[in-house]
């Protein structure tokens, strides 16, 4: 493979570098020679720090993606943003109700959307970004916590967005208002809890910190193993 | 899709499918778990660990003597970047009561916990905040919630999962706490994947004995990471937090006590001193090392800077000896090599399978032997499968994931994953995934006990940089419960310190005292740590970049 690489020109700062065909964006730009120390995190699609704005070849239309996640086209001209500087209030998600009210006290932004579909367009996990925002202004948080589960806050919707909507940081507003109070409880957990308050574990857990090595390998290789739930 | 040449195989695959299903319903075990002998067998014949250069004796420091992960050993004998008489340590830039360096999860548990203390936090990052391993964690957090399991279920399962080499107190702290840091996240709004009756999700993991991952789809980290980011972005008031300037080196003070640290400004190059009352290294682990040229599943900025700079200030490291190759790194496609495919995969039911389509290994050993089972079978046994540029790996059959627990498991449970091989052209729903073991985490660190603490006064130590808590091998879902617990004790005992520490006079003098030593080696001066970022620049474009310095790896 080695001795026949394709090379293909990508265009940073308005200077054209050649680089192997087949390589992310991120790896581009360092095969360019290019030192990132920031639009770059954990290279795996998790992290949101590597958005990035580009134009392909002959073509007028801007385009975003995730730097680690989008491969090199010849011709491709290319921006590095290194965040977004967008507003994220501060609140006390214990005084919150999870309802329209904290959607309307936090992000009154979002009733300016004008539902364009820009953020769902340019959004790189393919998240219906709009539906979530519409949601939002409905108060349904729960509808909105579930669109934007997948969201990793790359910050290219509200890049885009002709509203100002902060539509990342809003999401998550909604995601903690469902986690901390809409979803139903947990019982095995609240049991649990009141187990350990009461000690029950405590005896046992300190025979095996003082069980020696021989008594100790024995018990783990003998314990039974319960995995399947099926 | 697959080239022609791997067609051939993923036909077994398919063909086998439906037996393997069989066995998978008959409830049997479907590949026999191996026996202690066993696992010591594999482990020294296949483990990267165990290859006869893959440790080395450190000649200096307070681990002198003993050997260590040689990379690490590599990086630790090595100078200063910076000269201690530059700085005029009696105007520090900062003073704050608790210093926490580092902003995943575990540096976010800790300045939450030492601000509702009623300390003042400075939390200091070498990117974004929230950049890190926290945000990449994928499979789950453990914690025994189950009525058939319980701490001490997870506790046995932790020690021997670390070959008995975990730090009794730190175990006991990590599985007697999971339940109670589960609510706490519950508390701060993290989504943890629920039945319709509210009960957990839980899910198994290698080397677990009962149903204890919790998750938030396969996005569980993120989940975590970015709830608690969002939360210290609440509390302006007492967290100040400075972005993109790592630590370099710690300060001291006329006690020996750590007092600070300096931080370098990566955009405009300033370098910044803080003067702190207790400090936090959460910094993360080591992939970013490529330890014996493996490729690995780690953030960026990955690369160990933590236990460099506190072994420099004489803090004592244990278990940096041991590595943690995860066994299901993408092999294929090229883009995506190295990257993790959680073992939530396997613990829905995904099976690894050789070019013949053999189950070789149970898939839920733990990760140091399943690991090994996965090298030897591509290594010795030649019975991998070889890519159009030539690696080698073992399937993993994911679609028996739909297959064993109903249509649309695999989109609703791991989309990420979905989503990943996707943007490069495999559909995982359809087709096996080919994987071999990559560079995961960093199993040991600078050894604590419970209360976080290091030999040194004022230095305390939480997550992926500590070492102790995990032995010499680490259980999927612990160390996104290790970040949540240790993270928290963390704060909770280093502001407790600050209240009553009064600070002396400050002082970089080890590091004079370290690089003595490193000159008496005979190592080059251009040598130098922590590392900071990798550097991934070819050679020839390097050979061009005339009037640059390279410090490091960072110039």
């Amino acid at each position: 493979m080695a001795d026949k690489v394709k090379m293909v020109k990508i265009v940073v700062l308005g200077e054209g570098f050649d680089v192997p065909e087949g390589l992310t964006i991120i790896n581009a730009l360092e095969y360019a020679g290019f030192q990132l120390t920031h639009g770059v995190g954990c290279r795996e699609g998790f992290c949101g720090a590597c958005g990035t704005i580009y134009r392909e070849k002959g073509d007028y239309k801007l385009q975003a993606g995730l730097a680690c996640q989008t491969v090199v086209s010849d011709g491709m001209y290319l921006a590095q943003i290194p965040f977004v500087p967008a507003e994220k209030p501060v609140y006390d998600i214990t005084k919150l109700k999870p309802d329209i009210t904290a959607i309307k006290d936090n992000y009154p932004i979002v009733f300016r959307c004008v539902a364009c579909n820009t953020c769902t367009k340019v959004c790189p996990q393919d998240l219906e970004v709009m539906d979530y925002v519409q949601a939002l202004i409905r108060g349904d948080i729960e509808r909105a916590a579930d669109l934007s589960f997948d969201c990793i806050r790359c910050g290219l919707c509200a890049l885009r967005c002709p509203a100002e909507i902060v539509q990342y940081n809003s999401a998550m507003l909604a995601r903690r208002l469902c986690g901390r109070y809409l979803l139903p409880e947990s019982k095995d957990l609240t049991k649990r809890l009141k187990e350990i308050a009461e000690k029950k574990y405590d005896e046992e857990l300190d025979e095996l910190v003082n069980m020696n090595l021989k008594k100790l390998k024995e018990k783990y290789y003998s314990r039974e193993i319960k995995l399947f739930d099926i | 899709m697959y080239p022609e040449s791997m067609q051939e195989s993923i036909k077994k695959v398919k063909k086998t499918r439906s037996e393997r299903l069989k066995l998978v319903k008959s409830g049997k075990e479907i590949y026999a778990m191996m026996t202690e002998k066993e696992r010591d067998v594999i482990l020294n014949k296949f483990h990267p660990d165990y290859h006869s250069d893959a440790r080395r004796e450190i000649r200096i420091g307070p681990n002198k003597g003993e050997k260590l992960t040689t990379e690490v050993a590599d990086l630790l004998e090595t100078y200063s970047r910076i000269d201690p008489k530059d700085f005029d340590l009696t105007k520090p830039d900062y003073e704050t009561d608790v210093l926490v360096i580092g902003a995943g999860s575990a540096g976010f548990a800790a300045s939450l916990l030492a601000e509702e203390n009623g300390v003042d936090v400075l939390l200091v990052t070498k990117l974004r905040i929230g950049d890190s391993n926290s945000m990449m964690a994928q499979g789950g957090i453990q914690a025994a919630v189950r009525q058939n399991d319980s701490p001490v279920l997870h506790y046995l399962d932790a020690i021997g999962g670390g070959h008995f080499d975990n730090k009794p107190e730190l175990v006991r702290a990590l599985t007697s706490e999971a339940p109670d840091g589960i609510n706490w996240l519950k508390d701060h709004g993290v989504m943890f994947d629920r039945n319709p009756d509210g009960t957990m999700i839980t899910k198994s993991g290698g080397g677990t004995s009962r149903l204890r991952m919790h998750s938030a789809r396969d996005y569980t980290g993120a989940a975590i990471c970015a709830t608690l980011r969002d939360e210290v972005l609440n509390r302006p008031d007492h967290i100040k937090i400075l972005e993109h300037q790592p630590v370099v080196e710690l300060i001291k003070d006329n006690t020996g006590k750590v007092s600070g640290a300096v931080l370098y400004h990566l955009e405009n190059r300033e370098y910044f001193t803080v003067k702190a009352k207790a400090t936090i290294i959460s910094t993360g682990g080591f992939g970013r090392l490529h330890i014996r040229d493996f490729e690995t599943t780690n953030h960026y900025g990955a690369t160990c800077d933590g236990p460099v700079i506190s072994y420099r200030a004489g803090a004592k490291l244990m278990y940096m000896d041991s590595v943690q190759y995860h066994p299901t790194g993408a092999i294929y496609p090229q883009q995506i090599i190295g990257f993790l495919c959680t073992e939530k995969l396997r613990s829905l039911g995904a099976q690894p399978l050789n070019i013949q389509s053999e189950l070789f290994v149970n898939p839920l050993e733990p990760r140091d032997v399943e690991s090994s089972a996965f090298i030897r079978e591509c290594l010795e046994r030649n019975k991998g499968i070889k890519t159009p540029d030539n690696h080698v790996g073992v399937w993993l059959d994911t679609p028996l994931i739909d297959q064993i627990n109903g249509k649309g498991t695999i989109q609703a449970s791991v989309p990420a994953m979905v989503r990943q091989f996707a943007r490069f052209d495999v559909d995982m729903i359809t087709e096996p995934i080919l994987v071999y073991p990559t560079l995961h985490y960093q199993n040991g660190g600078v050894e604590i006990n419970a209360q976080c603490e290091t030999n040194i006064p004022g230095l305390f130590v939480a997550g992926e940089a500590s070492g102790g808590v995990h032995g010499r091998n680490r259980l999927m879902g612990n160390s996104q419960l290790d970040i949540i617990i240790f993270g928290r004790r963390a704060g909770k005992f280093a502001s407790e310190y600050a209240k009553g520490a009064k600070t002396g006079k400050l002082n970089l003098d080890h590091i004079y005292e370290y690089e003595k030593e490193v000159k008496k080696l005979g190592i080059d001066k251009s040598k130098i740590s922590p590392m900071i970022l990798p550097d991934y620049i070819p050679d020839a474009v390097k050979a061009k970049q005339l009037t640059t310095k390279y410090h490091g790896t960072l110039r």
